[in-house]
């Protein structure tokens, strides 16, 4: 059920991120990235991260697509435009390379099937079990991850500056 | 001092040269947007006195000496507790001397720059000073996750810098050019780390090494990482076929940003690459699976770079392809994988930074601080009517193209032995065959400078060259030719940060895959 369920979402995710290079208008587009972080979302759930899909839903598919969606139809940007992606040649190539990998990778675990949890999945359930949903987040990023913490405000402190930068009026 | 990493406030004393250039850089952005600075960059030119924006640099350079002085200080530390997240070794400690001098240098050229163009100097100034802090945390991360956060703040800042001159549509497109394709690539480390912790259980690069080499781990999920994180660092590095940003965004970026990303840009994501995949990845069994796509990384990137660059006719667009081609050379260290190669491999790093940084500080100054002039024909003759910078850029050249007496000549040579250490053959007559073709292009340029004869005369009366970046060049060339005449010393120097780094497993297979 779990796996049936999963092949769902993941189909839906990457529909939907195929949906937002290929829709019309960037509110289309938008949509589109709404659906993918949502089945994201519902992979996060199968997975038993349920604290990751509940910030999923608040945070991406909600906050931050909305302010998405506000900022495009303030600007007026929802009329439809003409497709700027490059067709013919290199499009035909990129396709023909990712399937080249696709069947390296399905040859590569076809070979060596994964059927036991690896190091990591062990790793991850040991946390849950010993913490929660939230504490396995919660206990090791203001303890053990407490210096790639601080290291993100300084990431974020950057982009700020970089946004405000490039987007300030200014010159000519 | 001793650092025990099992107390959390220690981490301000490891971190205490990233700390300082984060401070710093806060305070010269707010110092930047205070009285004077403020309207600095809407000034209508010739309304601007000059000299106004060069304190924010001085102030970006003064705390640049102060992470210097924090640097040297962690010499004389000893940490407790190997596995920590940030390494306090002296691997760390060499390349973060070399970020450090790249920065140095790279703020002494952009006075005029900044001043010309009427940059915004605090958040210029800032914003180099947070890709530093960036790239030290790249070399001091022993965690893949530190790994990631340290090249998301250098790139950003980066990306940033780079669009940085707004009057300029070649910098914008440039800079979205760079953002679009980082950001795809990051992706790809991204995942790459992901699969690693799904195969291992650890992000931690020496828990990593620990667990492969005592047989653990799914090789297939292994490989399929080692392949993503081969992308996402092989695309910081700009190897050929990842190399497709370079030379649009150094010829579009503004050109201080241009001369010192080349160099510290490529510097951090070297020493990253080198210590995940030699301390993480060392393990012989998988060596094995990284050595073949690394060896024609290397081999595809030198030949393929070299031959490009035979044909540009815009200097900026040639130096590009030249650095990508430096890139292939220094892959050839990270194929070969033993402390020879990764000691040569800093020693190059630290020639590169030097010749890299001055071509590009003629290059700019010849182009009167703006974009003009970069042409190659547009050189007839700079070297009897500019002595000066005549003999520096052929110096340059011939470091850059590897002449003996030189310090690319040396750095070439640590890095063939390195090679030659692994029994990569092959590869080490790729490399030399390479640079015997880069030598037509790099003395192009010279043959332009001294043996033509300019059709007008005059054209060069106009370049200046101000104090601090006469300054920076002139220590830039004596370093090139005191490390190529008496190398020893340095070294030395870097074959003592190798010390200690971890487990190699070079030497392996020696033979082309």
């Amino acid at each position: 059920m779990i796996e049936v369920l999963f092949y769902v979402f993941a189909a839906v995710a990457l529909g939907g991120a195929l949906g937002v290079v290929w829709a019309k208008s960037p509110v289309g587009s938008l949509l589109y990235m709404v659906a993918t972080l949502a089945s994201l979302a519902c992979i996060f759930v199968l997975l038993e991260a349920h604290f990751l899909a509940a910030i999923q839903v608040i945070v991406y598919a909600g906050a931050i697509m909305v302010l998405f969606l506000f900022v495009i139809m303030l600007l007026n940007l929802g009329h439809d435009y003409q497709r700027d992606l490059k067709g013919g040649a290199f499009s035909l190539l990129s396709f023909v390379i990712i399937g080249l990998m696709a069947g390296v990778l399905v040859r590569q675990f076809g070979e060596n099937a994964i059927t036991e949890p690896t190091a990591g999945g062990r790793a991850i359930d040991a946390a849950l079990a010993q913490h929660g949903a939230v504490g396995a987040i919660a206990q090791p990023l203001y303890t053990t991850y407490v210096v790639p913490f601080e290291i993100t405000g300084v990431l974020l402190l950057v982009a700020i500056v970089g946004a405000l930068v490039l987007a300030k009026k200014g010159g000519q | 001092m001793i650092i025990d990493f099992s107390r959390q406030l220690h981490y301000v004393w490891a971190l205490l040269p990233e700390i300082i250039l984060c401070v710093s850089g806060m305070v010269i952005l707010v110092v930047g947007v205070t009285g004077k600075y403020r309207e600095a960059h809407l000034a209508v030119e010739g309304e601007l006195e000059p000299g106004r924006s060069d304190d924010l640099g001085w102030l970006a350079l003064l705390s640049l000496l102060a992470a210097a002085v924090a640097n040297a200080w962690l010499y004389g530390v000893t940490e407790v507790g190997v596995n920590s997240m940030i390494a306090v070794d002296r691997f760390r400690l060499f390349s973060n001397w070399i970020f450090l001098l790249a920065a140095v240098l790279g703020i002494l050229i952009s006075f005029a720059y900044v001043y010309r163009q009427r940059l915004q100097a605090g958040e210029f100034y800032a914003l180099i000073l947070f890709a530093t802090a960036g790239m030290m945390f790249m070399a001091g991360a022993r965690d893949l996750i530190v790994v990631f956060l340290g090249l998301e703040v250098m790139s950003i800042a980066v990306y940033a810098l780079t669009a940085f001159n707004r009057r300029d549509r070649k910098s914008a497109e440039a800079g979205l050019k760079y953002f679009l394709l980082g950001a795809f690539s990051t992706g790809f480390l991204l995942y790459g780390i992901a699969l690693v912790y799904g195969a291992t259980g650890s992000t931690n690069v020496a828990v990593i090494g620990e667990i492969i080499s005592s047989g653990e781990g799914s090789r297939s999920l292994l490989s399929a990482a080692i392949a993503l994180l081969t992308i996402g660092f092989a695309f910081k590095v700009s190897a050929i076929p990842f190399h497709m940003w370079t030379p649009d965004v150094y010829e579009g970026a503004p050109a201080p940003v241009t001369a010192w990303m080349s160099a510290a840009v490529k510097a951090a994501g070297f020493v990253a690459f080198l210590r995940v995949f030699m301390v993480g990845f060392g393990d012989h069994s998988i060596y094995a699976l990284w050595y073949p796509i690394l060896w024609w990384l290397a081999a595809i990137t030198m030949v393929g770079a070299n031959l490009i660059a035979l044909v540009q006719t815009n200097i900026k667009r040639m130096l590009a392809y030249s650095s990508i081609a430096h890139a292939g050379y220094l892959l050839v260290a990270i194929a070969a994988a033993n402390e020879t190669a990764a000691a040569g491999m800093l020693f190059y790093l630290l020639v590169y930074t030097l010749m890299n940084i001055g071509a590009f500080a003629i290059v700019m100054s010849v182009s009167h601080h703006s974009e003009e002039r970069l042409y190659i024909d547009d050189y007839v003759g700079l070297g009897w009517s500019q002595p000066l910078l005549g003999v520096l850029l052929t110096v340059f050249l011939l470091s850059l193209a590897g002449f003996p007496g030189t310090g690319g000549f040396m750095g070439k040579i640590y890095l063939l032995l390195g090679a030659a250490e692994s029994d990569l053959w092959t590869l080490s007559v790729i490399l030399v065959l390479t640079t015997v073709v880069s030598y037509w292009y790099y003395l192009r340029i010279a043959w332009v400078m001294w043996m033509k004869n300019p059709e007008v005369t005059g054209q060069y009366d106009r370049i200046t060259v101000p104090l601090p970046m006469r300054f920076a060049l002139l220590v830039s060339v004596g370093l090139i030719l005191y490390i190529g005449i008496l190398p020893s010393g340095a070294l030395e120097f870097a074959r003592a940060s190798i010390e200690g780094l971890g487990t190699f497993g070079g030497g392996l297979l020696g033979q082309a895959p």
